[in-house]
């Protein structure tokens, strides 16, 4: 071994002491949340290669897209919901993706930095607990809800241009054009982001991060079972359902009354309007949920150890 | 000004005692050295002084409480846990961005100019470094930061010999420029020798002994007796006598010198003998001050 790669290093002779500069907050989060980037590069490379392989299917699918234009058996309605059909399922499944990433990232997000240690080195520094909690949970609330919105318009562009190159020529390309509203697809996605994946399904966010900064191990177990327990005693003790009814409205509908109510997979029929959200207590009440869990991790993180 | 100042800091987990209410009182620019077998609370001393641990008792740090005020303390003090706390996934240069964008006192430059002397890359990942890069790398992020108090937990362990040494070295140079206070905890007692003005020993979450440095060269003495002056120095009560190749080595805590003199070879003791002549008379404690000594 050479004397240069053992050198420790050492301090220059300069004596005084600078006057320390000031780090607003925000710059404390804005560094908290890249971090978190340079970690978990699956956030984003995740919803990258499902648009590759979207794009990819999508190139094959507008092989055929000239013939099943110039059916004559379609009237105009079927035929808009055809065009149509492969920019909901691309957004569909790039939503289900970061969903997936997102509950995989809060679940490890607060155990993972105590599994390896480097929470000691985390907290060597001066971060507040609220910082980094909040800048963990930007992730599902912002970041994902951002990423799913410019790689989905993103693609759902370069798919209409693949369709508008194939047609080329055969003058159908109009018909693609105001079938597919590229504007109005983005506009609605971007509150359908908004409105369930952030605020409708915040419990879930906050539920997650609070069982990862709670839980010594198996965080995914810790998140899962005790829900599922709460259901089953519920059906031996009272034979009701009630609590399963909850996470399945939760999961899988808006609030009471929102959901069913469009026909066929588009974005306005997956996403209740405004006054719906807004009217109904479950959305409050599941934002006071989130909110409380958070200030739970907040307080947890500060006591928890390396495990 | 007292940099740290405990009264009856005390912590328990569960039943087990880690810290038994200790008294403690650092000032500012002194280099403490915390010695004492596994299981001690020396840890848990530090981690509650950087505040990671909640405790019992009264604890000031740089006139802070660092249980409630961790991430405002943490602008004047740096911790370095042990060698593996750098996240395995983080690169060199993502570790300067981040330290530069949320320390106030961090200076980038410096922290550059200490990896220029290294092998490190920028581009690497903390898990393609050794283990002796990682706390070169640990050691350029903090001693760039210009900080009031430095604490060290074991800051060498599984380290070789040449980055151990280095690093001292690099910590005491650091140290002969600026008026910091240091306090390092750990059980590789000669190293830390000539880096220390104090000396603290601990034991069962007890301080057992509490000495600067300079007491402790005027006031301890080891003696090599001649074997017929046994008695004699016996008679002079040391706190300890051990067997090495058949003679018979005394130690004295407050026995003049010149009586000493006469008796065999006089030298003042390494820590590592006062250690062992502090802790070892206990029998219980066999382990720790074979640990001890034989780090």
């Amino acid at each position: 071994m050479n004397t240069r790669s053992n050198a420790m290093p050492e301090f220059p002779g300069d004596t005084q002491a600078s006057a320390p500069a000031v780090i607003s907050a925000t710059r404390r989060m804005y560094w908290s949340v890249r971090r978190e980037l340079w970690e978990n590069r699956s956030l984003y490379l995740a919803p990258l290669a499902v648009a590759a392989l979207i794009l990819v299917a999508s190139l094959i699918g507008t092989i055929h897209l000239p013939a099943k234009l110039s059916d004559p058996a379609l009237d105009p309605m079927q035929q808009q919901e055809l065009i149509e059909q492969p920019y909901t399922f691309a957004a569909l499944l790039l939503m289900f993706t970061t969903l997936v990433v997102g509950v995989f990232y809060c679940v490890d997000a607060l155990q993972g930095e105590r599994r390896d240690r480097s929470i000691l080195f985390w907290k060597s520094l001066p971060v507040s607990d609220l910082t980094t909690v909040l800048a963990k949970a930007s992730i599902p609330f912002v970041v994902l809800p951002l990423v799913t919105f410019a790689v989905t318009v993103v693609t759902q562009g370069i798919m209409l241009l693949l369709g508008s190159a194939r047609l080329l020529g055969s003058g159908q390309s109009a018909t693609l054009w105001t079938n597919v509203s590229l504007f109005q697809m983005s506009g609605m996605l971007l509150y359908h982001l908004v409105a369930v994946h952030s605020l409708w399904w915040a419990p879930l966010w906050g539920w997650l991060l609070l069982v990862s900064a709670w839980a010594r191990r198996a965080a995914f177990l810790w998140a899962t079972l005790p829900l599922l327990a709460i259901g089953i005693l519920e059906k031996i003790a009272f034979n009701t359902s009630h609590f399963a009814a909850l996470l399945g409205s939760r999961f899988l509908g808006g609030p009471e009354g929102a959901a069913s109510s469009g026909k066929g997979m588009s974005m306005a029929s997956l996403t209740p309007a405004p006054g719906q959200f807004l009217a109904s207590p479950g959305f409050w009440i599941g934002l006071a949920f989130a909110a409380a869990c958070l200030a739970a991790a907040v307080r947890l993180r500060r006591y928890r150890e390396p495990v | 000004m007292a940099c740290i100042e405990a009264r009856g800091l005390r912590k328990a987990y569960g039943t087990t005692v880690a810290l038994g209410g200790i008294d403690l009182r650092v000032e500012e620019g002194r280099i403490l050295g915390l010695i004492g077998p596994n299981g001690a609370g020396k840890t848990t001393a530090l981690n509650a002084i950087v505040g990671l641990t909640p405790y019992q008792g009264e604890l000031n740090v740089l006139g802070r409480d660092p249980w409630t005020e961790r991430d405002q303390l943490m602008r004047d003090v740096c911790f370095i846990a042990d060698a593996a706390v750098l996240p395995r996934w983080i690169r060199v240069s993502q570790a300067l961005d981040y330290v530069a964008g949320v320390h106030p006192r961090f200076d980038r430059a410096k922290a550059e100019g200490f990896l220029a002397k290294t092998t490190i890359r920028r581009g690497s990942r903390v898990r393609e470094l050794s283990k002796g890069m990682v706390t070169q790398l640990h050691l350029a992020l903090v001693m760039a930061i210009d900080a009031r108090l430095l604490v060290l937990d074991e800051p060498t362990l599984g380290l070789d010999i040449l980055y151990r040494k280095q690093f001292y070295d690099s910590l005491l140079n650091g140290y002969l420029d600026r008026n910091r206070t240091i306090v390092v905890a750990t059980h590789q007692v000669e190293e830390v020798q000539h880096v220390l003005t104090d000396l603290m020993f601990i034991e069962r979450g007890r301080i057992v002994f509490d000495r600067s440095m300079e007491e402790i060269e005027s006031r301890y003495r080891e003696v090599t007796v001649h074997p017929e002056k046994v008695a004699a120095a016996r008679a002079l009560k040391p706190m300890h006598e051990r067997q090495v190749l058949g003679r018979s080595i005394l130690l004295f805590d407050g026995v003049d010198g010149h009586q000493l003199a006469g008796l065999g070879d006089v030298r003042t003791p390494s820590i590592a003998d006062l250690f062992v002549a502090v802790m070892g008379d206990k029998p219980d404690n066999q382990a720790g001050q074979a640990q001890g000594a034989a780090r």
